[in-house]
């Protein structure tokens, strides 16, 4: 019986042929937390270890990334941090502290994830690593701390949806508008316990960036993990590794099957309060904004920041607005301070923090004020999302938020390109 | 406590469904140990009221997709600190799901309910049935994966590797 990549990865880890529907327990290749997860994974790990002396079952393939209060604002979130160093250390786990950028951009640069692996990490956004054709899947505190132990887990071996793109992406419309439609189409629940395979002869010019922007929107739709055909699949960010990439098997069991044409698709902009409450931009144009955010794991490695200053070079953002930038990672910030994608943003009215998650979860370093108004380029417009329930929050690309900076108002960023 | 009863906080209609992590605790407040200090914050941002009215025993009932969004398990345990003993609803998020069962909170799926705000219900676990004593309705549950029980069964994840040391299916 043919498989999908799922049960693909999944068998080769369970060391059987398993099937959707399935309970298995699966070897895992590597696991991440981060400081909003790890301190509940270590202490429910302590709790398991007991008194028995046991360590993490493998310390290298264990990563935890201080993100998503980095640095801490206050005394209680910088001794967590304090007891994270501390566990990495004890038991030989990398830690990537301050400053070294948002936890899914690291495991894919430091190549803790490749094409074809199984990787769980307690984050829901663990999925983007499916842009490379990973099995990756986010869970909680606890269930990573079973992992931490055993190096296994269990899981149900999900059904796919199969989503195939035809057509080809305009000028001006991006990986983003792309995977807002369909979360606007499939809605916030529409793949609920599946895995989605992301497919057709649109993706095969993107980018490995296009590819994680699009995996990681498989939260959004509720799904297990999302994953691109690798048709196309190039490495980016100074990878260079050999890999066999994954396809499925032509008579894979699909749940169901969409198709989409994309030749005619308008940037999507999110409203507020639900990722999947997507409409075609002309429909929300003229949007009175205060606060543009580029950054998040979605949407912040230098393909959209170079996207963005392709807009805003030699141009100044709208005095009402300002403009956050939030580079995904600190190799990105490098790499956008080194071809002078920086400059021109920072020349056109950008401030940029340092590469983390703060003003994603509205933890720290950008929490928008009562009745403003955001433009976005994250994944979730939650109500309180970004720290203030009486926000508003849009979600679009780099490009519809640049464009949106010098307008003041939401703008299809067509006509400055 | 396997069967006990417990009076509803129902979320219904368009409130009801995709309820998603930020709204049970947000994330500002999820990067602390101290368990308790979320109970001030529970259901903030979308029933304030939430945290004064709950007690000890009190019963969620909602719509579709109850905890979707975010990992933080943080979310279960602020339930599960202010005295929330089910949390009902047509269909969970998967990673709530997972959560609840691992941090010991008890979920049940019931595809069909019609349960309001204020009703007491009658709760059997081990049957996975929940009587109405207002209407006097009997729902089924879907039945959950044996491993799901069997860890709820242990009070969560961590009692059941300590005692199995590795997961039995
Ligand atoms: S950037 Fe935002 S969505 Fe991504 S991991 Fe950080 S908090 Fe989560």
């Amino acid at each position: 019986m043919g498989q999908t990549i799922s049960e693909k990865i999944l068998s080769a880890r369970s060391g059987r042929d398993v099937y959707q529907g399935e309970l298995t327990v699966v070897n895992v290749d590597c696991i991440m937390a981060t400081d909003t997860t790890a301190p509940y994974a270590i202490k429910a790990f302590r709790e398991m270890v007991g008194t028995s002396g046991k360590k993490v079952w493998n310390p290298a393939r264990f990563p935890l990334v201080i993100d998503h209060a980095a640095p801490a604002p206050t005394e209680k979130i910088s001794n967590l941090h304090v007891m994270m160093r501390e566990f990495a250390a004890e038991q030989g786990c990398p830690l990537f502290d301050v400053g070294a950028g948002i936890c899914h951009q690291i495991m894919v640069e430091e190549q803790f994830v490749k094409p074809g692996d199984l990787f769980v990490g307690a984050d829901s956004h663990t999925c983007t690593y499916g842009g490379l054709g990973a099995f990756a899947t986010g869970v909680g505190s606890t269930d990573l701390a079973a992992v931490m132990l055993t190096g296994k887990i269990w899981l149900k071996v999900p059904q796919t949806v199969k989503i195939e793109y035809t057509g080809r992406l305009q000028k001006g419309v991006t990986a983003k508008d792309l995977i807002l439609f369909t979360t606007g189409q499939l809605s916030i629940s529409g793949a609920t316990y599946q895995a989605i395979e992301f497919c057709g002869s649109a993706l095969h010019p993107l980018s490995l960036s296009s590819r994680m922007t699009i995996a990681n929107m498989s939260a959004e739709m509720g799904a297990k993990t999302g994953i691109v055909h690798p048709n196309g699949l190039k490495l980016e960010f100074g990878l260079d590794y050999d890999f066999t990439p994954i396809f499925p098997d032509a008579d894979a069991e699909y749940a169901k099957h969409y198709t989409f044409d994309v030749s005619s698709l308008r940037p999507q902009v999110a409203v507020p309060n639900s990722p999947d409450n997507v409409q075609e931009i002309s429909v929300v144009e003229g949007t009175k904004i205060q606060y543009a955010f580029i950054g998040s794991c979605v949407n912040a490695r230098l393909e959209d920041l170079r996207e963005a200053a392709q807009i805003l070079r030699g141009r100044h953002i709208h005095p009402n607005v300002r403009l956050l930038i939030t580079p995904a990672s600190k190799n990105v910030f490098l790499a956008a301070m080194n071809d002078g994608t920086m400059q021109t943003l920072m020349e056109a009215g950008a401030t940029f923090t340092n590469a983390a998650c703060g003003v994603c979860v509205g933890a720290h370093l950008g929490v928008p004020g009562d009745g403003e108004t955001v433009i976005s380029t994250a994944n979730r417009n939650f109500k309180g999302r970004m720290g203030n329930p009486n926000a508003r929050i849009y979600l679009g690309s780099a490009a519809v938020v640049a464009a949106s900076a010098l307008k003041g108002v939401i703008t299809d960023p067509a006509e400055f390109l | 406590m396997a069967t006990f009863q417990g009076t509803v906080h129902a979320y219904s209609g368009a409130m009801g469904d995709n309820i998603d992590t930020d709204r049970i605790i947000p994330g500002k407040y999820t990067k602390t140990l101290d368990v308790q200090s979320l109970a001030a914050h529970v259901m903030e941002d979308i029933d304030p009221d939430f945290k004064n009215r709950v007690k000890q025993g009190d019963i969620i009932v909602a719509g579709d997709n109850f905890g979707c969004g975010s990992s933080r398990e943080q979310a279960p345990i602020a339930l599960k600190v202010v005295g929330v003993s089910v949390v009902i609803a047509r269909y969970f998020a998967r990673i709530f799901f997972r959560n609840a069962i691992n941090i010991g909170l008890p979920l049940l799926e019931i595809p069909d309910h019609n349960i309001s705000n204020g009703a007491v219900l009658e709760v059997n676990l081990l049957e996975g049935s929940v009587t109405d004593t207002n209407t006097g309705i009997t729902y089924k549950a879907t039945k959950m994966p044996q491993v799901m029980i069997d860890i709820l069964a242990e009070g969560g994840l961590v009692a059941y590797l300590q005692k199995h040391g590795d997961y039995v299916l």
